[in-house]
């Protein structure tokens, strides 16, 4: 079924109700370094590609999981092409309780957050391909909202909103699509690139923060529910 | 061994589908060729000749990621089409500015031409939406706009929104969206926003994540 979701685009996810009953043994969380390989992404202001950006933000925050205890699945972890269908696929066999996309751009300031902006659905035991994250959407804006607070706890000026992107659109977990826009002072003036080590750092930390918090709010760690 | 007369009767095929796909192809080019000529034919309204009218825009702004309504008075042609592409030529004209809010270089050129379709909605509703008098308009952008807007989540969608937002509000009948780059069907507007789906104009109501 996989083999053809990916090969045609047109498939079905299957939701975790029909997975197997055997629960995750730890917390699992899908890190997606957006871009990589031949996709480029975009151009920084100070002149990395943004697929650079994404996979050193999505190193730091792999590395700050994961000593907080926590099962980690990257879709890459090098420069490689991985389209789509293969991050939602990645995420998908993962049974993550949290799937976190992670962009990078010059434009806006502070961090961008988003989640699909598909209908919320029910879920059911199939759901289309192309829009397996109707039946998460209510999952995917609580953790939006855990990420919101932990970003704006610590003072980092963040932006909400719905979009369409196939990646997350195809995912059966909580996912965000997260966008690391430059640092900026009150007065607008830029102080931090979105590929600036500091700047990473710091969001990766409150990223690991709002996570620790997000997973002491589900309780039954591995039960994934829509 | 293969019977003589299958033998000839897969000639027969062979040849009849070899001719049939070079006729095909023959009217294919026929009927490109004919659509390229009604185009350059095809009388156009000069908005400058129009009475000015109202007409709202929804404006982003990549600072605050919202799209805020402005009116404009704008001489706009009376065909729902012309009159769609010469708003959206106005709201890209705003983006181009260099004290842009959400600066996207092109201006009212990026927009190609607009058309206005039935929608057809879901197959479930589709006889509802039928009687209805939804439309769906197409927007075919140029490949130089897409090339050279900003990359990014925020700023693509942005850009998405604003322009189903706008046409939503000067031609009420469109409910759904669909872009064209250069005629074709394009993955994606610079890298993130999906240009392959419809856009529902109500997608622009949920685009705050607070609202489920």
């Amino acid at each position: 079924m996989l083999c053809v979701s990916v090969v045609t685009g047109v498939g079905f996810a299957q939701t975790p109700q029909a997975a197997p009953a055997a629960p995750a043994a730890r917390f699992v969380v899908v890190i997606d370094a957006a871009h990589g390989g031949d996709d480029t992404g975009g151009h920084l202001s100070d002149g990395p590609q943004e697929k650079a950006a994404t996979l050193a933000l999505a190193v730091r925050l792999r590395s700050l999981l994961a000593a907080r205890g926590f099962q980690v699945v990257m879709t890459r972890d090098s420069d490689a092409t991985v389209s789509p269908e293969q991050r939602a696929t990645i995420a998908n066999r993962a049974n993550s309780q949290a799937c976190i996309s992670l962009h990078a751009a010059e434009t806006g300031s502070g961090v961008h957050l988003f989640a699909s902006n598909l209908t919320p659905a029910a879920a059911t035991r199939f759901s289309p391909w192309k829009t397996a994250q109707a039946g998460w959407m209510t999952r995917s804006l609580a953790l939006t909202g855990v990420l919101n607070s932990a970003l704006q706890h610590a003072n980092v000026p963040v932006t909400l909103g719905r979009t369409a992107l196939p990646g997350i659109d195809s995912m059966t977990c909580p996912a965000v699509a997260l966008e690391l826009a430059p640092e900026r002072s009150p007065d607008k003036k830029l102080t931090s690139e979105p590929d600036n080590p500091d700047y990473q750092a710091r969001v990766a930390g409150m990223l690991a923060t709002a996570l620790v918090e997000w997973r002491s709010e589900q309780g039954n760690m591995g039960a994934r529910q829509p | 061994m293969i019977p003589r007369l299958q033998a000839v009767l897969f000639l027969i095929l062979l040849i009849a589908s070899l001719v049939m796909g070079a006729i095909l192809f023959h009217m294919r080019e026929k009927a490109h060729d004919r659509m390229l000529a009604g185009q350059d034919a095809a009388p156009t309204q000069a908005p400058q000749v129009a009475a000015p009218e109202q007409a709202r825009l929804f404006v982003a702004s990549d600072e605050d990621n919202t799209l805020r309504p402005l009116v404009y008075s704008l001489p706009l042609p009376s065909d729902p089409g012309a009159r769609g592409k010469a708003i959206l030529g106005k709201l890209l004209d705003l983006y181009s500015a260099t004290d842009a809010l959400h600066p996207v270089p092109g201006g009212a050129a990026s927009v190609e031409q607009v058309f206005l379709l039935p929608a057809h909605g879901n197959a479930a509703n589709a006889a509802a939406q039928k009687d209805s008098g939804d439309e769906l308009a197409v927007i075919n952008l140029k490949g130089s706009f897409a090339a050279s807007h900003p990359s990014g989540l925020e700023t693509e969608t942005l850009t998405v929104l604003s322009i189903c937002d706008t046409l939503h509000a000067n031609l009420p009948r469109v409910t759904e969206v669909r872009f064209l780059v250069d005629g074709e069907v394009r993955e994606s507007l610079a890298g993130h926003a999906d240009l392959t789906r419809t856009y529902l104009t109500s997608d622009a109501e949920r685009a705050d994540v607070t609202k489920p």
